[in-house]
């Protein structure tokens, strides 16, 4: 089967179109974010300050290497989603609708999926180098204190995927 | 004695961080290679395809193989004969940690308090292991450690008068735990004995032997192939889905223990298991 190309940020047809087990190639913008900033997006939420990335967004669990001179980005593969599960309810009510990461999700999460109408994308695990030749910019663009854990904003091109939790909240 | 600077210690450990996150193990790679070649083709021979293809991108390019370059972990045995001069043992390879991991575009993953969790910045301290053994030789190894996979790890007390099957069955959980989350084709390092924290060096040391050499003590190389076949069984497979590449080895080590006890750690690691050795 010929992987079907997405682009980001996810519009409500596409993310009804998408099925759990379609391969896609993704392009567009998405934002990175790993559990200090997941704590931190849940921290502004109940503070009634969501952070205005979130709405419509696609998150990819990830922290890059820093890039070499004349590359875009170092190796950037997908981290353990799971670590990001007790606050994927929160951000998903806030109105994010796609996530890239590696590995199962919690119930919890799965039903939150179905309820607020979002995508979860698993991606190649392991494969940081390979991955890193499909994003094309990369820039911190919150809580850069964080350092390997800030929040960047990139560009994919043709990004490699698998929808591993549709909208229906059907798994892969 | 012989003497050796400080500051070889340092290039020598910079040198062996950049070489173990940029290229892949020959055993694991050919391991990777015997997986692909035999799988049926589907999800899981292109993904294990990939990974073969990222392998060589990371070579070649001088990219991180994967994004989690870890915490380093150095085994350091130095020969009795040999003295370090111009500097402290362990700030010489916090020193090259310092270097391998600036100059070889690492990411920096450490943070210096696990409670307050402020990134160090340059991913020190390492977590070192020194030996003092016969000679005059120093042999180091630097094995990036992602968490990805650490996270996975299990530890467990048995009763003395359990055996071979119990460990069999805790292994076999602790891997059906871990599903698809830690990057399998798994790599499996098994420490037996002593007490519970040898058997968790001894696990790691497992991780460090490579792919295709079984124990030389034959009670344990029959554990570890009948180990590694039960576990394929689980159809995990890469990214989980499925197919017959879930454990490319088992690698277990042993060390005597108390007759009160029977300590166990499962260590799991992913394809990438990186490590790299040299002596001087």
């Amino acid at each position: 089967m010929t992987p079907r190309s997405i682009q980001l940020p996810l519009s409500t047809d596409t993310i009804k179109s998408l099925k759990a087990g379609d391969e896609v190639l993704l392009n567009g913008y998405v934002y990175t974010a790993r559990d200090q900033a997941h704590f931190r997006f849940v921290k502004a939420i109940s503070e009634r300050r969501a952070p205005a990335l979130i709405k419509g967004q696609t998150i990819y669990y990830a922290g890059p290497t820093p890039a070499c001179p004349g590359n875009a980005i170092g190796s950037c593969g997908p981290t353990t989603s799971s670590r990001m599960d007790f606050f994927t309810p929160h951000l998903l009510k806030s109105g994010l609708k796609g996530m890239i990461g590696k590995g199962a999700r919690s119930e919890d999460v799965r039903r939150a999926i179905k309820r607020n109408k979002a995508v979860y994308f698993i991606t190649i695990a392991g494969a940081g180098a390979y991955l890193s030749k499909k994003i094309t910019e990369a820039r911190p663009v919150m809580y850069k204190d964080l350092g390997a854990e800030a929040v960047y904003r990139l560009k994919l091109r043709d990004f490699p995927a698998i929808v591993g939790i549709d909208s229906n909240g059907k798994e892969i | 004695m012989r003497k050796i600077s400080s500051d070889r210690i340092s290039s020598v450990v910079a040198e062996l961080s950049m070489d173990a996150n940029f290229s892949l193990r020959k055993d694991i790679f050919g391991a990777l290679r015997g997986a692909w070649a035999s799988e049926k083709a589907g999800k899981a021979k292109k993904v294990l395809g990939i990974l073969l293809e990222n392998a060589e991108i990371a070579k070649r390019s001088k990219t991180a193989i994967c994004q989690d370059t870890g915490m380093a972990e150095v085994f350091i045995d130095i020969g009795q004969r040999a003295a370090v001069t111009g500097g402290g043992l362990e700030d010489a390879v916090n020193e090259g940690i310092r270097r391998g991991y600036g100059k070889g575009y690492l990411r920096k993953s450490v943070v210096s308090d696990p409670l307050l969790r402020k990134n160090t910045n340059d991913n020190t301290p390492a977590v070192i292991h020194t030996r003092i053994v016969p000679g005059d030789r120093v042999k180091i190894t630097v094995m990036p450690k992602g968490f990805g996979s650490e996270n996975k790890t299990r530890i467990k007390m048995f009763n003395p008068t359990q055996g071979a099957s119990d460990i069999a069955g805790f292994v076999v959980e602790a891997v059906k735990k871990a599903a698809a989350d830690a990057c399998p084709p798994y790599i499996i390092g098994v420490g037996i004995g002593g007490t519970i924290d040898k058997a968790c060096i001894l696990a790691k040391e497992a991780l460090l032997r490579p792919v295709d050499r079984r124990s030389r003590k034959t009670h344990i190389a029959a554990l570890e192939k009948s180990l590694k076949k039960e576990l394929n069984a689980l159809k995990i497979g890469p990214m989980g889905f499925g197919g017959g590449a879930t454990c490319l080895a088992v690698n277990i080590e042993t060390f005597p223990t108390h007759i009160a006890g029977l300590p166990v750690c499962v260590n799991i690691s992913c394809h990438a298991t990186r490590s790299a050795t040299k002596t001087i």
